[in-house]
């Protein structure tokens, strides 16, 4: 089992005939993730070959769907049309969206975020590296190569942060690594990957990667508290990160937090999660658990 | 990623990401939307603030520029009576560290003495992935004050992202916050026009502290804070570009930033590189932690040059890092994900081939990830005096500490 993503999981790329989308499509293609067919309007009715695969273009993310059965769609759009790529996908009732693409006006994540109330598609990002569910499928940029299935549970705003703990743990290996994305309003949040993994009857452990800002980790941990009864493993980079320059007070009225990484280490603290001071330490914490379950 | 530039996605050091606006252009992009404001003029000399003051005649007040509040507290704000007086504030305030910002300009204005302050605000609310409208009619200065003894003053209420602030939301908003009767069309007018501001111009922060009312029952906005997305601005707003203001940042950053490069400059001893702005935020506690141990050396900066670790961009980091004269030694940190570790080697033996007797301190650098062994292979062959290869990044972080405190 995994979370969002598995090996039925049919994939395609909205961005795919670009330079960002042709490369990463390859890549995905490479791993041996299930990918059907990509989207753009200009160049639909052609084929691409990507990674060995001769792939249909399409017109429309509608199309696309009735045409190969895709549920997953990766978007790397450039951030100006995202917001109206997301919207057509959300339209066309794809269960899953994965928006890849960097620097997406927050207004608009916004209008796409309200827009997908009551809606049936989960959407990850923007500014993310994807979904991985080793061994299955790859929804995203993350490298496939890093570690095969295993145990735990992965989730975290940062790409990088992500690899550097697949690697840590790559001994054990992962149900599903999630980047959900760094920026201020994201599709899925750190609550809705624990909610999943808490579900998912293989994932035995979760370590959830968080970064200084907002005051997301203290609500996943409010909910982990409540909700989550596998173990938690937590890790905050920034606790040497120097305080920012805050304009105005409004964000001081509305979250409460300061969003600092010992802030935040605190609410995991006290939620019964054990955080690491480093990767490496972070690491070690969820080895000690996993070797006693 | 999609772009080829890379950028450091936390709140919390919001260089380069989310820019906030000084008073005076928070003022400019009111009056643009309608907003009832007073510009003033901005002068960066008293005898420009005398002349202004003069034109103006009567009572003024003069206001140091820079992005930080409390300034009214620190000094940096004083009324005066003649303009031989607003020459004298200004030389006072010209030059004045402002929580460690440099005063460079002050805004002159009128002074309008307001019968009543009023608080009023937009933002990003990230909890609730929306936008938030804060209000009250409860004084402004010391909102944050009113909020925690009397909350009930000061209301939150949500806006839909889509519907935005529509002509009947204005009147909720002003009514719920209980305006004065007799202010309450013209407050309307302006809820829908500060929210103007905050679409339009991809705000996300549009704060009016205070709102006074002034005699008469006029609504002004005395002064005004707006922070601007960054991402919104490069993709629609090119206008937005006149509101940097070059001269407030670091000689290093700004160097920095005229090669596309995301780095800010820290207090500390070891200079950093790496790939993805987790990684490298991560990179700064570890090697902070390693410090401890090695006279308390600490991490001189954050550098993230994302994928793109080609041997320029690694010049180019390289170059800004090695110009501060602050740095001891160099740690380089990349976990190869979608960048191969035998391009960024490549990038480093470049690097150091373009920058010749220039690279003058010792570089420790871990590696892992894709193509790890040819990476390490090309450093160990290329056999640099000042590099050092370490294989994990706590034991990397130490080497480079304990090279920044032998230095």
């Amino acid at each position: 089992m995994s979370i969002y993503l598995n090996k039925d999981s049919k994939i395609i790329v909205q961005g795919m005939t670009g330079g960002m989308g042709a490369k990463h499509t390859t890549l995905m293609v490479e791993s041996g993730a299930n990918i059907v067919g990509g989207v753009n309007a200009r160049k639909a009715g052609t084929t691409v070959e990507l990674g060995g695969k001769e792939l249909p273009v399409f017109g429309t993310v509608e199309e696309a769907m009735k045409e190969t059965g895709a549920d997953v769609s990766v978007a790397f759009v450039p951030p100006a049309f995202t917001k109206d790529a997301c919207i057509e996908a959300i339209d066309a009732e794809i269960p899953l969206l994965v928006v890849i693409t960097e620097g997406v006006p927050v207004l608009d994540t916004a209008v796409v975020v309200q827009y997908l109330e009551g809606k049936s598609t989960r959407m990850i990002g923007p500014n993310c590296p994807g979904i991985i569910t080793p061994e299955e499928s790859l929804a995203g940029i993350t490298p496939h190569t890093i570690a095969g299935k295993g145990p735990v549970g992965l989730v975290s705003k940062s790409g990088t942060l992500t690899y550097q703990m697949m690697f840590e743990l790559k001994d054990f290996g992962f149900t599903t690594a999630i980047g959900i994305g760094g920026d201020p309003i994201v599709g899925t949040t750190h609550i809705d990957a624990l909610e999943a993994f808490e579900n998912d009857p293989d994932t035995k452990a979760i370590v959830m990667i968080g970064e200084i800002g907002g005051d997301a980790e203290e609500r996943a941990a409010a909910y982990i508290k409540d909700h989550v009864t596998k173990p938690v493993v937590g890790y905050v980079a920034g606790f040497t990160a120097p305080e920012g320059k805050t304009m105005g007070h409004a964000g001081a009225i509305v979250s409460g937090s300061s969003g600092t990484a010992q802030a935040k280490k605190e609410a995991l603290e006290a939620a019964g999660v054990k955080v690491g001071k480093t990767p490496s330490e972070t690491a070690a914490l969820m080895r000690e658990i996993l070797q006693n379950l | 990623m999609p772009r080829g530039k890379t950028r450091h996605c936390s709140q919390t050091k919001r260089i380069g990401h989310l820019v906030d606006l000084m008073e005076f252009q928070a003022k400019e992009l009111f009056a643009k939307h309608g907003v009832a404001t007073t510009l003033g003029v901005v002068a960066e000399t008293p005898e420009a603030a005398r002349a202004a003051a003069e034109e103006m005649g009567g009572v003024t007040v003069v206001k140091a520029q820079v992005k930080a509040g409390g300034r009214g507290k620190a000094g940096g704000v004083k009324i005066a009576k003649t303009a031989d007086e607003a020459e004298s504030y200004a030389r006072d305030i010209l030059g004045m560290e402002i929580k460690g910002l440099t005063v460079n300009r002050v805004l002159v204005t009128p002074a309008t003495p307001p019968v009543e302050e009023y608080y009023f605000s937009f933002l990003l609310d990230r909890s609730n992935r929306s936008h938030l409208c804060i209000a009250s009619v409860e004084g402004g200065v010391e909102i944050e004050e009113v909020a925690k003894t009397n909350p009930e003053a000061v209301r939150q209420i949500r806006i839909d992202a889509i519907e935005g602030v529509t002509p009947e939301k204005a009147a909720a908003i002003v009514d719920e916050a209980k305006f004065p009767a007799e202010l309450r069309d013209q407050a309307i007018e302006m809820v829908q026009k500060l929210w103007q501001v905050y679409v339009q111009e991809d705000a996300t922060l549009v704060e009016v502290n205070p709102l006074a009312r002034l005699e008469g029952d006029k609504l002004e906005a005395l002064d005004g804070k707006i922070s601007l997305d960054d991402n919104a601005s490069e993709v629609r707003h090119p206008d937005h570009a006149q509101f940097e203001i070059r001269e407030e940042a670091d000689a290093l950053e700004s160097k920095a930033k005229d090669k596309g490069l995301n780095y800010v400059k820290l207090d500390g001893q070891v200079g950093i590189i790496g790939n993805g702005a987790g990684l490298v935020m991560s990179t700064l506690d570890v090697v902070a932690y390693a410090g401890e141990a090695h006279g308390g050396v600490k991490p001189a900066n954050f550098l993230d040059i994302g994928g793109g670790a080609n041997a320029q961009v690694m010049a180019d980091g390289l170059d800004v890092i090695l110009n501060d004269e602050q740095v001891k030694s160099v740690f380089v940190n990349v976990f190869g994900g979608i960048t191969a570790c035998d391009e960024v080697a490549n990038g480093i033996k470049g690097a150091l081939e373009i920058l010749g007797d220039e690279a003058s301190k010792p570089l420790v650098v871990r590696l892992d990830g894709n193509n790890v062994a040819e990476g390490r292979r090309i450093l160990d062959e290329l056999n640099h005096p000042l590099v050092t290869q370490v294989d994990t990044m706590d034991g990397a972080a130490d080497k480079a500490a304990e090279l920044a405190h032998q230095a």
